[in-house]
C-alpha cells in the first residue's frame, strides 16, 4: 500500500474519492451555521446535492489535522472534484464558478467579488455574535444593527437601485445574491425591523427564495442550519477549545 | 481610462500592500493618493467613492474597487496570475487566503499599543513558524516545482513573498527553516518588474514608524 496506509485506511480513503468523484461534495464541520452556511446555501442554490460530516468533539477536529486533510489546521474543509479546500471564500469562488454564479466576464467577477466581501464582513459579525460573553453581547448587536442598517444594506438597496434588474450583477443570480439574501435572513433574526427601509433588498430575498433549489433549502427537512442554541454553543466551544 | 490604476491609501503598507506588489509583479505603473487626514477620508466617503466607507479603493478600467480580496482577483485575472483553470483558481485562492489571515495579524502590529505588542508578536511567530510557512514549504517539496501552482507564477507567489519579508522583520532567524521559501522568495524578488520595486525609490513601502502610525491613528480615529 502506498504511504504506510493500512488496507482499512486505504479503502476508507478510496471510497471517499469515489464518492467526491461521484460528485456529491463532503463538508467536514460542526453541526451549525458558523462560517460553513453561506458554502450550503450556494451549493443549494446551485442546486447539488452534499454530504455533510459533522465534528462533534475535540478528537475529530484532532484527527482531520493528524490526517493532513486541513491545511492550515481549520475548518471549513470542502471535498470536492479530488480536492480538500480549505478558506470559505475560496471554497465560495470555486463552487461559483463551477455552477455559472460568477458572472460572465472578468469586471462582473470584480463586481460579484466586491460585493462578496462585504456580505462576507457583515457576516462575521453575524457567526461571531453567539460565541461572543454575555458582557460583550451588547455592545456587539449595537455595532452590528448600525453596520447592517448604515453601511451594508444601504451599498447593496444602492446598486440595485442604480440599475433597476432583478439581481446585483448582470441581470442574473450570481453568489454575491446567494449571499446577501443569507446575510439578510441571518441579521433580520437579530433586528427583526432591518429591513423596513430596503424595499428592494427585501424584494430580492423574495425572489431568490423562490427560486426552486433556494424554495427547497429553506423547507424544512433541509440541510440548513437552525440558529445555535445554548447547548450547541457549548458543544462548539469544547471543540475549538 | 488612461490605463493606470490609481490607488487611494495612506502612505504605508497596512491591506493596500498587497496590492501594490502585484501590480508591480504584473508590470504595471500606477499612480497613488495619499489620504494625510481624516477629513481626506471623509471627503472620499462623501464623494461616494466608498462602498463601505473604507479604504483601499482602486481605481483602475472604469471601476473604484474597494476590498482586497476583490482588487488582487481582478488584477490577477487581467494579468495571467491567476492559474490556467478552475480548479488551479481554487488552489492559488486557497493558499492567498490563508496568507491573507496570517497578513491579518501581521499588517496591525504596528498599530497597536505597546502593551499589547509581545502578545501579538509571539503569535505571529507561532502561526507563522508552525501552521503557514510549513503548509506553502510542503506545497513545493510536493511537486518540485518553481511555484505554488502549475509551475508559473500567480498572486499566491506574490502574496506569499510579501509575507516572507514582512514577518522576517519580525522574526529575522525564520526562513532558516524554510529553503524552498527561501528559493521562492529569491526567484520572485530578481523578476525584473519586482526587482525594480524592491529597489529605492520603487512603490514598496517601508515597515510603518511612529510618524506613519500618528497619522494613520488619526485617520481612522483609533486607540
Amino acid at each position: 500500500m502506498c504511504c504506510g496506509a493500512s488496507r482499512e485506511q486505504h479503502l476508507t480513503r478510496k471510497k471517499q474519492e469515489l464518492a467526491t468523484m461521484s460528485g456529491k461534495p463532503i463538508l467536514h464541520y460542526f453541526d451549525g451555521r458558523g462560517r460553513m452556511e453561506p458554502i450550503r446555501w450556494l451549493l443549494a442554490a446551485a442546486g447539488v446535492e452534499f454530504e455533510e460530516k459533522f465534528m462533534k468533539t475535540r478528537e475529530d477536529l484532532q484527527k482531520l489535522r493528524n490526517d493532513g486533510d486541513l491545511m492550515f489546521q481549520q475548518v471549513p474543509l470542502v471535498e470536492i472534484d479530488g480536492m480538500k479546500l480549505v478558506q470559505t471564500k475560496a471554497i465560495m469562488n470555486y463552487i461559483a464558478m463551477k455552477y455559472n454564479l460568477y458572472g460572465k466576464d472578468m469586471k462582473e467577477r470584480a463586481l460579484i467579488d466586491m460585493y462578496s466581501e462585504g456580505v462576507a464582513d457583515l457576516n462575521d459579525m453575524v457567526i461571531s455574535y453567539p460565541y461572543l460573553p454575555p458582557a460583550e453581547k451588547e455592545a456587539s448587536l449595537a455595532n452590528l444593527k448600525d453596520k447592517a442598517r448604515n453601511r451594508y444594506f444601504p451599498a447593496f438597496e444602492k446598486v440595485l437601485k442604480s440599475h433597476g434588474q432583478d439581481y446585483l450583477v448582470g441581470n442574473k443570480l450570481s453568489k454575491a445574491d446567494v449571499s446577501l439574501v443569507q446575510v439578510i435572513y441571518h441579521t433580520e433574526e437579530l433586528d427583526s425591523s432591518v429591513m423596513a427601509n430596503f424595499p428592494l433588498l427585501k424584494a430580492l430575498r423574495t425572489r431568490v427564495s423562490n427560486l426552486p433549489t433556494v424554495k427547497k433549502f429553506l423547507q424544512p427537512g433541509s440541510k440548513r442550519k437552525p440558529s445555535e442554541d445554548e447547548k450547541r454553543i457549548e458543544e462548539i466551544k469544547k471543540i475549538f477549545s
